[in-house]
C-alpha cells in the first residue's frame, strides 16, 4: 500500500470531489432533506400565487401575471435560503468532530469547504429544477431567448454558490447545530421580503426604495424576470435597475472574494478553543 | 532515534483558563504513555496541540520528527487520531466511511478499499459493513473511529478518551484492540481519566492536574510513591484492633494504621500474597476473629489522592451555587 502522488491542485480537486461524494451520498440516505429543500419553494409559489395572489389586486396584468412575476423571485429566495443547509451541516460536523477528524488528515484542507459546497451546489440545482417545473404548472414561462434563460440558470447557480460560502462560514462560528440553524436563518428574512422578490419596490415607503433597490435578491430576483422576459412592472430607471444582470454577478463576486479566504481561514485556523 | 513525541514547555490558554502551563512530553517509539487527569487537566489540549488541530501559546513539539507548527501535513500522514467522539459519518455506512478517509489520506481507489476490507475484518465490523452507521452499537462506531484512525497505517497513534462512555464489555474489547495495536509496535498517546484503563494499557503514565505535569512514571513507580500492598483487616471486636496491630507487626513494612471505632488495620507489607497468608495464620494463633480481610494494592486512585489530595472525580463538582443552577462544563 503506498499513498499516491499528485502535484497539489490535482489533490485539491480529488479531495473536493471525495468530499462532495460523501455529502450528495447523505443526500440519498436522508431523502428527507432533498425533499424538505423543495418543498419550501415550492410551498411558497402555491401560497403567493394562491392565497396572496387575490389579494394583490393592483398588479397589473392581475393574478396571472403575479404568478409569473413571482416565480423569479422564488428563484432569488431559494437561492438565499441555500445558506441555511450548509450552515447547520458544518455546525453538526464540527460538533460531532467529523471535522477534526479532516484536520488531522493529510489532505487538501480548503477541499473540506469546497467539497461541501459543491455538493450543495448540486442539490440547489434540483430545486431550482423543481422550482422551474412548479413554476411552469402555475403560469410562469420563458419568454426570453434561449441564452437569456440559460444566462438566467448560470446566474442562479452562481449566486447560490457564492452565498454557501457565507453559509459555511457562519457555519464555522456558530457553537453548535440548534443555533446554527436559527443564525443561518436570522438574517435571510428581512433580506428577502425588503426585496422585490413579493411585491414591486415602487409600492414600498420611499426611505426604504434604495435599501430594497440595491439589495442583491432584489438585483437577483430582476435579473432573472428580464433574462426569462417576465412581466415586470413599476421597474424604474435606477441604476440597478439598469445594470441587475451585471450587479448580481457583481454581488456573488463579492460575496465569494470575501467569504471564501474568510471561511478557509476560519477552518484552517489552529488557535480557536474548539473544546477547552 | 528520532522521539515519537517530544514537547518542550508547551503553554495554552483559552481566555482567562490557563489549560497548559509549560507540559514537557518524551514519548519513546514503540511505548504506549497514558495521559492521566480529571476533567480540565489538559488533556484533550495537548492532544490537539500534537495532532495539529491547535497552535500552542509557547513551547515547541514535534510528533515522529515534524514539527507541529511548521510541518503540519508532514504530521498529519503519520499520526491517526481518535477523539471524543466517534468522528465518523453516521448516514454512510462503515465501508464508505472508511474508504472516504482512506481517499482523503491520500491512498489510490483500489488501495483505499482493500484497507477499508482489511480493518472491517480485523474490527470485526464486516457483517456490518454496509449498514448506516445509525445502527451501530455505541462500542461498534467507537471500533469503526479506531478503525479510521488507522487508515493511514499511522507510526504514532493518539487516543483522547477511547473508552468514555462505553459500557464494560465494550470497553474491554477497546482495550484489546489496542493492546493489540501495541503489541504491533504503534506507538499511542492516551489519555483518560479511568485510572484502571490507564494501569490496563500505558506502560508509562504522566499525571497531569490544572495544566501541569504532576508525576510521571510506570504504574508500579506510581504506586511505589504512595507505598507498596496494604492488608486491610476488620476484627469483630473493636478491642481486638490494637492487639491485631501487635501481631501482625513482625509482617509488615511500615508502622502499621489502626482505627478502633471502625475496628479496621490497615498493614504495609512487602511479601504480598504470602504475606496474607502467614497473618491469617498468625491471627489465627491469636485467636482473633476477623470479618475482613484482604491484600489490597494501591491503584492509581490512591496515587491521585497522595499527589493532589483530592480524589480525581469530585474535585471538579462546584460548591453549591446559590442560584441553584449548575454549570456543567463540557470537553476535555
Amino acid at each position: 500500500m503506498s499513498t499516491e502522488t499528485r502535484p497539489l491542485l490535482g489533490w485539491f480537486v480529488a479531495d473536493t470531489l471525495a468530499v462532495a461524494r460523501r455529502h450528495i451520498l447523505k443526500i440519498t440516505r436522508v431523502p428527507e432533506t432533498l425533499f424538505f429543500a423543495l418543498i419550501q419553494p415550492v410551498m411558497f409559489v402555491l401560497l403567493f400565487a394562491f392565497v396572496f395572489g387575490g389579494a394583490i389586486k393592483g398588479f397589473p396584468g392581475g393574478a396571472q401575471d403575479y404568478r409569473a412575476y413571482l416565480i423569479s423571485g422564488i428563484f432569488a429566495q431559494t437561492v438565499m435560503f441555500a445558506v441555511a443547509g450548509i450552515t447547520v451541516g458544518i455546525t453538526e460536523d464540527a460538533s460531532k468532530g467529523i471535522m477534526d477528524r479532516f484536520r488531522s488528515l493529510p489532505m487538501r484542507q480548503s477541499a473540506v469547504l469546497a467539497g461541501h459546497t459543491l455538493a450543495s451546489l448540486a442539490q440547489n440545482a434540483l430545486v431550482i429544477i423543481a422550482l422551474s417545473i412548479t413554476g411552469l404548472a402555475v403560469g410562469w414561462r420563458i419568454r426570453g431567448s434561449a441564452t437569456d434563460a440559460i444566462l438566467a440558470y448560470v446566474l442562479l447557480a452562481t449566486f447560490a454558490y457564492a452565498v454557501t460560502w457565507l453559509g459555511a462560514w457562519i457555519g464555522l462560528h456558530m457553537p453548535n447545530p440548534e443555533v446554527a440553524g436559527t443564525a443561518g436563518l436570522a438574517w435571510i428574512f428581512p433580506l428577502t421580503f425588503a426585496s422585490n422578490v413579493f411585491t414591486p419596490v415602487a409600492t414600498m415607503p420611499g426611505w426604504l426604495q434604495p435599501i430594497a433597490l440595491w439589495n442583491p435578491v432584489s438585483c437577483l430576483a430582476l435579473a432573472c424576470r428580464q433574462l426569462f422576459g417576465n412581466p415586470n412592472p413599476f421597474v424604474g430607471d435606477s441604476f440597478p435597475e439598469r445594470h441587475a444582470m451585471a450587479l448580481s454577478f457583481g454581488w456573488a463576486a463579492v460575496l465569494l472574494a470575501i467569504f471564501v479566504p474568510l471561511a478557509v481561514r476560519s477552518f484552517k485556523s489552529r488557535n480557536a478553543g474548539g473544546q477547552a | 532515534m528520532t522521539k515519537a513525541i517530544s514537547a518542550q514547555g508547551l503553554v495554552k490558554s483559552f481566555g482567562d483558563v490557563q489549560a497548559l502551563n509549560g507540559i514537557d512530553l518524551e514519548v519513546e517509539q514503540g511505548s504506549v504513555v497514558g495521559l492521566l487527569g480529571p476533567n480540565g487537566s489538559g488533556k484533550t489540549t495537548i492532544v490537539r496541540i500534537l495532532t495539529t488541530l491547535l497552535n500552542a501559546d509557547s513551547g515547541t513539539a514535534s510528533v515522529s520528527g515534524f514539527d507541529v507548527q511548521s510541518q503540519p501535513d508532514d504530521v498529519r500522514s503519520v499520526i491517526g487520531l481518535t477523539g471524543q467522539y466517534a468522528a465518523v459519518d453516521q448516514y454512510l455506512t462503515g465501508r464508505e466511511n472508511l474508504e472516504l478517509f482512506g481517499r482523503l489520506f491520500h491512498l489510490s481507489k483500489r488501495d483505499a478499499a482493500t484497507r477499508a476490507d482489511e480493518l472491517l475484518d480485523r474490527f470485526a465490523l464486516s457483517d456490518a459493513a454496509d449498514r448506516g452507521i445509525k445502527g451501530y452499537s455505541g462500542g461498534m462506531r467507537r471500533r469503526l473511529d479506531l478503525a479510521a484512525s488507522l487508515i493511514g497505517r499511522p507510526s504514532v497513534l493518539f487516543l483522547d478518551e477511547p473508552t468514555t462512555g462505553l459500557d464494560p464489555r465494550s470497553r474491554q474489547g477497546m482495550w484489546d484492540v489496542i493492546q493489540s495495536l501495541v503489541a504491533e509496535g504503534t506507538t499511542v498517546l492516551l489519555t483518560t481519566q479511568y485510572l484502571e484503563e490507564a494501569d490496563q494499557l500505558a506502560s508509562s503514565i504522566v499525571v497531569l492536574d490544572h495544566g501541569n505535569v504532576i508525576a510521571k512514571g510506570t504504574s508500579d513507580e506510581l504506586k511505589n510513591q504512595v507505598g507498596g500492598d496494604r492488608i486491610e483487616l476488620v476484627v469483630s471486636n473493636a478491642a481486638d484492633s490494637l492487639r491485631a496491630a501487635t501481631v501482625l507487626a513482625p509482617f509488615g513494612s511500615a508502622q502499621a494504621t489502626v482505627d478502633e471505632d471502625a475496628k479496621r488495620v490497615l498493614v504495609p507489607v512487602a511479601g504480598g500474597s504470602n504475606a496474607i497468608v502467614d497473618a491469617i495464620r498468625a491471627l489465627d494463633e491469636a485467636s482473633i476473629a476477623i470479618t475482613d480481610i484482604a491484600l489490597r494494592r494501591p491503584t492509581l486512585d490512591d496515587v491521585f489522592l497522595s499527589l493532589t489530595g483530592r480524589i480525581t472525580e469530585e474535585d471538579q463538582a462546584p460548591k453549591a451555587p446559590k442560584s441553584g443552577r449548575r454549570s456543567r462544563r463540557g470537553g476535555n
